[in-house]
Order: structure tokens, then C-alpha cells, then sequence
């Protein structure tokens, strides 16, 4: 659905393709100084983090807005879910985005640090949910007056 | 409670792994390859002038290091989880030490173990850039 404000707890993205490609395997792991020959050929494995390089070619509609200041916006955890092997070279999957949480805590200097939780589901053509990504986005608090 | 020997035993460690120097040219390459195309990892210019030293390595930068780390040590086919927590920031110069432990194992199906690693991407200063953890569902030898 898209909005135009930050998203709610429970709000969804579009639906998005992902199309694994063996050669962007290949770059992603020679980024990550991997020689593993798993991610090479042309039944590549994925890198557990390759994943996120699903979120480059995601349409705007795709994506969900944290509504954070770009300024004081933080990716404080990751992680990564799979239900079996990894995906390979070849798959299809279709992602979607959804914001799962929102909650906030005092922060060091006071003001308000608040957090984001953001779920990706990437499934199958069939609709079998392969793997999941779960990004924690933080907003640190303001600055107030001197610092 | 243990009934079975099993394969994996809390407590090993893999042999930790050194990254780097790192340099820009390595903050750019995973800049291409994970479209992360934020210029504070490798235009200086515009790091300096948001209130940076200089450029700095991508936090996903360093948990893929570390997954490099992990799947040369547990395997790239029997990851089922991999979690980080991003801390420091790393800089260019930086040298980076990739740990990791195992935590737990429990039986699976079909003589398989789920183990869990701790996993840590520590900083030449001894300060943790990353930390996480992982799970592998990994096969055993049918007898030993």
C-alpha cells in the first residue's frame, strides 16, 4: 500500500521480484574476500547476507518508509533467516517488505532513540517462504540546545 | 542432559581469520556489490564535509566478512541463520579479526546437529565492529 507517511506497525510493501543472477553471486563474494567455490558455477549458492542486495532494484512502492531523519538514521542489527539451503543462482523469489515493530527508548544524552523493525519475506513462485531478513533501523535521539 | 555423544561440542573455536588493511578501494567494491551507494564509504570529500575523518567501511561490509569467516568454517549450504549486531565504526588502515565459537548444539533429524557460533569482527584496537551469531544445520559422520 503505498502511503505517503512513515509506515504503521503491520503495513505492508509491494510485492517485488528477485531474480538470483550467478555473476552478482560472484561480485558479492569477491566483496566479501570469499574464494568458497559454493558461490560459484552456475548452482551458486547465496552468501547468508546476499540478500540484501535485493533492496537496490526494489520498486519505491516496495520499500518501506521508516519516516527517520536521514540524518540520525542508524541500521543497528540484521539478520538473516533461512528456511533450508540458502537460495542459488536461477531462483525467483518474490520479496515483501513489512514493518513488524516500532518502539522506543530514552536515549544516553536524553531525548528519544526510536527503532524500526523491518521484515522481508522472500518466497518461492509457489508461495514457500525460503528465507527472511529482518533489519532493526534506529533514529538516534535529537540533539537539544548544547550537546 | 546427554544421552548420544554428539559431533559438536560447545566450546570449539575456528581459527580466527585477519581482514585488511582495509582500504576505500575495498568499501567501493562492496559499495558495487551490494548497491549500498552511500558516498560516505568512498567519496572523502563528502565524508569530511558531513563531520567524518574520512570515509568508512559499510557495517554490512564487515558482516559479510564474517560470514566469509563462518561459511569457510561451518559450511555456505548448512547456514539457516546469521545475525549481526553493527558497533564500531571501521576505517581505512583498519585490521579486522573474525572470530567465532560454538554456543550450543542440539540433535536433528537424520543424525544431523543444529549448532550455534557466537561470532565477532573485532577492530585492531580490541574494539568489536560486529558481533553476532549463527546456525548451521550440519551432517555427522554415521560412526566415529
Amino acid at each position: 500500500m503505498p502511503s505517503t507517511g512513515p509506515a504503521a506497525v503491520g503495513d505492508t510493501g509491494t510485492e517485488y521480484e528477485v531474480l538470483v543472477e550467478r555473476g552478482k553471486i560472484r561480485e558479492f563474494a569477491e566483496a566479501m574476500q570469499s574464494e568458497l567455490p559454493a558461490y560459484e558455477g552456475p548452482q551458486a549458492l547465496t552468501p547468508p547476507t546476499f540478500l540484501t542486495t535485493s533492496q537496490r532494484w526494489a520498486p519505491p512502492s516496495g520499500r518501506i518508509q521508516t519516516g527517520f531523519e536521514r540524518a540520525r538514521l542508524l541500521h543497528g542489527e540484521q539478520e538473516f533467516v533461512f528456511h533450508g539451503s540458502p537460495p542459488r543462482a536461477g531462483d525467483r523469489l518474490l520479496a515483501r517488505e513489512r514493518l513488524v515493530d516500532r518502539y522506543a527508548k530514552a536515549g544516553k544524552r536524553g531525548g528519544e532513540m526510536r527503532f524500526a523493525v523491518v521484515v522481508t519475506e522472500y518466497r518461492s513462485p509457489e508461495g514457500e517462504l525460503v528465507a527472511e531478513a529482518r533489519a532493526t533501523y534506529i533514529e538516534t535521539a535529537a540533539k537539544e540546545g548544547r550537546k | 542432559m546427554t544421552d548420544t555423544a554428539l559431533a559438536h561440542t560447545v566450546g570449539t573455536a575456528a581459527k580466527p581469520r585477519e581482514f585488511g588493511p582495509m582500504t576505500t578501494r575495498m568499501f567501493a567494491r562492496y559499495s558495487g556489490a551490494s548497491g549500498d551507494l552511500n558516498p560516505m564509504h568512498y567519496d572523502d570529500v563528502q565524508a569530511r564535509a558531513a563531520g567524518n575523518p574520512s570515509v568508512f567501511s559499510q557495517g554490512m561490509h564487515q558482516a559479510a566478512l564474517l560470514s566469509t569467516f563462518a561459511t569457510d568454517w561451518l559450511g555456505a549450504e548448512t547456514v539457516r541463520r546469521f545475525q549481526v549486531r553493527f558497533r564500531e565504526q571501521v576505517w581505512p588502515g583498519d585490521v579486522l579479526t573474525c572470530s567465532g565459537e560454538i554456543t550450543a548444539v542440539e540433535p536433528a533429524e537424520d543424525g544431523a546437529e543444529f549448532v550455534t557460533v557466537a561470532l565477532t569482527c573485532t577492530r585492531q584496537t580490541g574494539g568489536v565492529a560486529v558481533s553476532g551469531s549463527a546456525d548451521f544445520l550440519l551432517p555427522t559422520e554415521p560412526t566415529r
